[in-house]
């Protein structure tokens, strides 16, 4: 068993681009599932007992199946229902909802661990239910719910691989073609989970490093 | 869809249970207890190799995770079939993630309890058996049941070192008749049906074990 350097220093360009491609499916990704999965929180929590039903049974669905099952039915069976998605925004819009199902989730429970006397309080002031939002319930719970959150986005970067299976170009499937092209397994597969590992880990500090600075702001 | 395309993707979700069963309950929570004896050892170097590993195998995808086993075996000059290849990689993964969820659990245990244990004169094991084991493992127990269901889930990633689970049945059966919209679908719901009865299971295990809140 050899390791062959060169090759790999040879195809920085394209390690880089592939890279690339990951760090931006992620972050727009999780800026989506974010959004998405706050306004399903929402609604959830004040649309009444159907849009909360309604919205239980897709959340459950999501998160009880395989993320790779949900991109095989939206990629291979969306043209049969006339979703026909090239790879790229196919896999940003089924990492996306699925993200969203469990963002929405986590914000459920930021929402729950408001006191109840806080959200009377800034009634009784005169605050309007923006007002509260903006100004008590997400300051309050964005310390609490952090960490999970973080923890989520770190699983989101994992899950991006994924997508190499429909053939989105991102860094799985840059570094493996490298591989098969090049006969060079060890190397290639080697240097993929190097990268991710480090993202993984510089993410993780950075995660920890915003915890230690919101920590000051934590009311309970 | 037709009944016999359904007896098909049932008789492969058989596989992917019986895959899920032997690495994550059976091999991963063994080397998963493993590694949470080196993590909260005393030995520095046992320590730190037990850090190593979860971070590794918690850092890294387990696509790539398996896509290295799958390739970097037969390079290292040992030929395994590709079941044997998913379950050390499924195995790997997990154990670092029921390792984690492990350390937690220990480290929940109120220092009073382990001291008043001392106290009444309970020896290391005596405690070790009947104090702290049991309160990690109630500590635990739903979190390890989550990452059961998150790794059940996982589980379809094999597909990509060509074993015939669930996922590859569905994704060959779905190339041969030309119908994915459908078999896709019921694939996700055998994965639902598997993962509310392994969280109904969890759940009755969780109420029967309400004794004594610590």
């Amino acid at each position: 068993m050899s390791f062959d350097l060169g090759l790999i220093l040879a195809s920085l360009p394209d390690i880089a681009r592939g890279l690339g491609m990951t760090v931006l499916i992620w972050a727009v990704c999780a800026a989506l599932g974010l959004a998405l999965g706050f306004l399903v929180a929402v609604a959830r929590r004040s649309g009444g007992r159907v849009v909360n039903w309604l919205l239980f049974v897709p959340v459950e669905v999501i998160r009880g199946t395989p993320f790779l099952v949900q991109v095989f039915l939206l990629y291979y069976g969306g043209p049969f229902i006339g979703l026909s998605l090239e790879a790229v925004p196919a896999g940003v819009l089924a990492l996306s909802i699925y993200a969203a199902a469990y963002y929405s989730e986590l914000w459920r429970a930021g929402f729950a661990a408001i006191p109840k006397g806080h959200l009377e309080a800034a009634d009784c002031v005169g605050m309007s239910p923006v007002q509260t939002m903006t100004r008590i319930i997400l300051p309050e719970m964005t310390t609490l719910i952090l960490p999970a959150m973080v923890n989520m986005t770190i699983l989101m970067l994992k899950e991006t691989a994924i997508l190499s299976i429909i053939s989105v170009p991102e860094l799985t499937l840059t570094v493996s073609a490298l591989g098969t092209q090049n006969y060079a397994f060890v190397e290639s597969f080697t240097v993929l989970a190097l990268l991710y590992w480090a993202l993984v880990e510089l993410c993780g500090a950075a995660g920890r490093a915003a915890e230690a600075r919101l920590a000051k702001y934590r009311f309970a | 869809m037709s009944w016999s395309l359904l007896l098909l993707l049932l008789e492969a979700a058989r596989l992917t249970i019986l895959l899920s069963v032997v690495s994550i309950g059976g091999i991963g929570f063994l080397l998963a207890t493993v590694v949470c004896a080196a993590m909260l050892s005393k030995n520095r170097l046992a320590r730190g190799a037990g850090r190593l590993f979860v971070s590794f195998f918690r850092g890294t995808p387990l696509l790539v995770q398996l896509l290295l086993i799958y390739y970097l075996l037969p390079a290292a000059g040992l030929d395994v079939p590709s079941e044997v290849a998913a379950i050390a990689g499924m195995s790997l993964c997990t154990a670092a993630y029921q390792a984690e969820i492990m350390r937690g659990g220990f480290a929940g245990v109120p220092a009073g309890l382990v001291e008043a244990a001392e106290m009444a004169g309970m020896s290391r094991f005596a405690t070790f058996r009947r104090i702290r084991l049991p309160i990690a493992f109630k500590l635990t127990l739903p979190a390890l049941i989550n990452e059961w269901i998150m790794m059940l889930k996982s589980s379809s990633l094999v597909s990509v070192v060509g074993v015939v689970e669930l996922t590859r049945m569905a994704q060959d059966l779905a190339a041969s008749t030309y119908r994915p919209l459908e078999l896709y679908a019921a694939a996700g719901a055998i994965y639902l049906a598997i993962n509310v009865v392994v969280a109904l299971l969890g759940r009755g295990l969780e109420a029967r074990l309400s004794w004594g809140r610590a």
